[in-house]
């Protein structure tokens, strides 16, 4: 997890993320981030990255 | 030591007893813009009037970070030394999620360029440097304060300016009027134009501090922000270094805050106090903002031109509105030049409107974006913030999307018609790349102010009418030749190629086989003879 992919598209990108959600309640942003999650999932596709990214990301979980 | 606002004097203008001659260009503002453009109009020998409704530099300091790009400007236009002595270099960011230090860069420039990155320096000093600097040009900038432009009608053939002074009212007339006349401008409002973007709803306070002792516990000069500062409960904070021991403090203070009462100092002491600690320190000025990202659709109605905030106004994170002022002067300047000395037909001041406002979009867009950042609108977005943040700790990706204000960079011109395109390192419509020739000439001081064509290394360069020619690492040419300092020269621009430089630094054209047919072309079209007709 040290690469970083999005470079200098990384600013339009979480722009387009943010308007993604623009307008939902809190409830449909939850949806939403659920949808684009499996979808990410589907699109990267590899299962052993993905387990690796599941608890990548768990590791941060609020303590 | 407080900044000494020494009032400019005010002389009665001749207009007042008696008509003027007409004036080539009147410029309306003696802000950074104004006064850039009045030196850069002279250096290229056109006459100028300047108004101005003041009499001091800029009060309390707006902008202090200036951009690479802008030193350069400067440096053509003779202050740019002065303000890289007097300016505070800095090199070190840290960045700040509440307590913790979530990163640090260091941006230590690449060597080979005469300008840093971006330099520290008071608005009112390089207002100052600017002023000292029209004073060279007696015959040729003509600055008037206190005498402020009430009205104005375009007469199709040339500009009248109704002015008022200390002494009454006069008419002047100018064949072109560039309105410089700052953010509110009132030529603008007069006009009736639209002046539209987005307006955020955050409240910022603005502070400038003298303190001695230095809260960075070095000597260095760094800059620090923070996202949920444990000092302020607010969402973010910066701390930047200035000469003079002056340090910008800048705290968000939330949507629903009263800006009157909390740019008073029983409320801002405490905040800085709660941020330094026990050094002492000294209140220089102090300010509570709001921003908006807003611009001109057209900066060119007839004989009417804007330019600097007239024309835009950004928020202030990425440094962006006076930086993207001076280049604004740098795009117009030899354009208003060529058409008052009749060298070029007056659509050429059209590419001046479509080349700025392409990049003033690009200037709106980082700057709200990393306003954007820096006030989630929502919980969700809010949410992403502070898990980017988290994350930025480990992975790198996260900490590029932290977005505290992307640095004003040079805007680029590629793609748009008056340059050429070709496949060169450097590609036509950027700026030009530094570098360090022998006997302490930089490519910048080679360059800059007029047409010329480089040749970098074995390229035979033909001789046309209006352009200049330069070389570098050739055998004696009957043009100057230069060798480069380590190659470096070489290896930006790469080797056995010539390059087309406008006047504002810009590369227009490049050739690998620079026929006179070729380069005459080129030469053509970044004058704004687009269909080539030589
Ligand atoms: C808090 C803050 C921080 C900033 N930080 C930065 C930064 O770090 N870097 C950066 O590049 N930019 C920064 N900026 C933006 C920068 O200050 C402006 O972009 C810059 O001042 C614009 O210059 P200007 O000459 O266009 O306008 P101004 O500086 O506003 O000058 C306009 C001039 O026109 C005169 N005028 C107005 N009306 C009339 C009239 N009717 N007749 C005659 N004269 C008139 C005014 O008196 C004034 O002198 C910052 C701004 C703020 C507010």
């Amino acid at each position: 997890m040290q690469n970083d992919n999005l470079g200098v598209e990384g600013d339009g990108i979480y722009a387009a993320l943010m308007a993604a959600h623009q307008g939902l309640t809190e409830a449909e942003s939850h949806a939403l981030n659920a949808r684009l999650v499996l979808i990410m999932a589907n699109e990267i596709g590899d299962g052993q990255k993905l387990k690796t990214i599941f608890s990548t990301a768990g590791q941060y979980a609020e303590t | 030591m407080p900044y000494d606002y020494k009032p400019f004097p005010y002389i009665a203008p001749p207009g007042l007893t008696g008509p003027e001659p007409r004036h080539a260009v009147a410029i309306i503002g003696a802000g950074p813009i104004g006064l850039a453009l009045a030196i850069d109009l002279a250096t290229k020998g056109v006459s100028n009037v300047v108004l101005d409704d003041n009499n001091v530099v800029s009060v309390g300091s707006r902008a202090i970070c200036w951009a690479k790009r802008t030193l350069e400007i400067f440096d053509r236009l003779g202050v740019g030394e002065r303000m890289l002595a007097k300016g505070v270099t800095w090199q070190v960011g840290r960045l700040f999620y509440g307590a913790d230090e979530v990163y640090a860069f260091d941006l230590l420039p690449e060597d080979g360029h005469k300008y840093p990155a971006f330099i520290n320096l008071q608005q009112y000093y390089v207002e100052e440097y600017l002023i000292d600097r029209a004073r060279d040009f007696p015959d040729l900038i003509d600055l008037r304060f206190k005498n402020a432009v009430t009205d104005h009608q375009d007469r199709g053939d040339h500009v009248a300016l109704m002015v008022e002074t200390p002494d009454g009212s006069y008419q002047l007339e100018a064949q072109y009027c560039v309105a410089c006349d700052g953010a509110g401008s009132p030529t603008r409002k007069r006009m009736g134009l639209a002046f539209e973007g987005q307006t955020f709803d955050e409240h910022f306070l603005i502070a400038d501090v003298e303190m001695d002792d230095s809260p960075f516990g070095t000597d260095t000069p760094e800059r620090w922000f923070w996202f949920e500062p444990p000092f302020h409960n607010g969402q973010s904070a910066l701390l930047h270094r200035q000469p003079d021991n002056i340090y910008r403090i800048d705290l968000q203070l939330g949507p629903e805050t009263d800006p009157k009462s909390e740019a008073t100092e029983e409320k801002v002491i405490p905040r800085i106090r709660a941020m330094v600690g026990d050094r002492p320190f000294r209140l220089d000025w102090m300010s509570v903002y709001k921003f908006r990202c807003a611009k001109l659709d057209q900066f060119v109605h007839g004989r009417m031109i804007f330019a600097g905030d007239s024309a835009h106004v950004v928020s202030p994170f990425g440094a962006r509105g006076g930086n993207g002022g001076i280049q604004d002067v740098d795009n117009l300047g030899w354009k208003l030049a060529r058409v008052v000395q009749g060298q070029s037909d007056a659509s050429l001041l059209d590419s001046y409107d479509q080349e700025r406002r392409h990049c003033c979009d690009e200037n709106i867009l980082n700057s709200s974006r990393a306003t954007n950042f820096m006030t989630p609108k929502s919980p969700i977005e809010a949410l992403f913030r502070q898990e980017v943040l988290r994350l930025a700790h480990d992975m790198p990706f996260a900490r590029r999307l932290i977005n505290s204000g992307r640095l004003s960079m040079p805007g680029s011109l590629a793609g748009l018609p008056l340059q050429t395109a070709n496949t060169a390192p450097i590609r036509p419509g950027t700026a030009i790349m530094d570098a360090p020739l022998a006997n302490h000439v930089w490519l910048l001081d080679a360059v800059q102010g007029r047409f010329v064509l480089t040749g970098f290394g074995n390229v035979a360069l033909p001789d046309i009418d209006g352009i200049d020619r330069i070389g570098i690492e050739q055998a004696a040419q009957n043009y100057p030749v230069y060798d480069a300092i380590d190659n470096l020269a070489l290896d930006r621009y790469g080797a056995d190629i010539a390059y087309l430089f406008r006047p504002d630094g810009h590369v227009a054209a490049a050739f690998f086989d620079p026929t006179p047919q070729a380069v005459a072309k080129a030469y053509a079209r970044a004058c704004g003879k687009i269909d080539g007709d030589v």
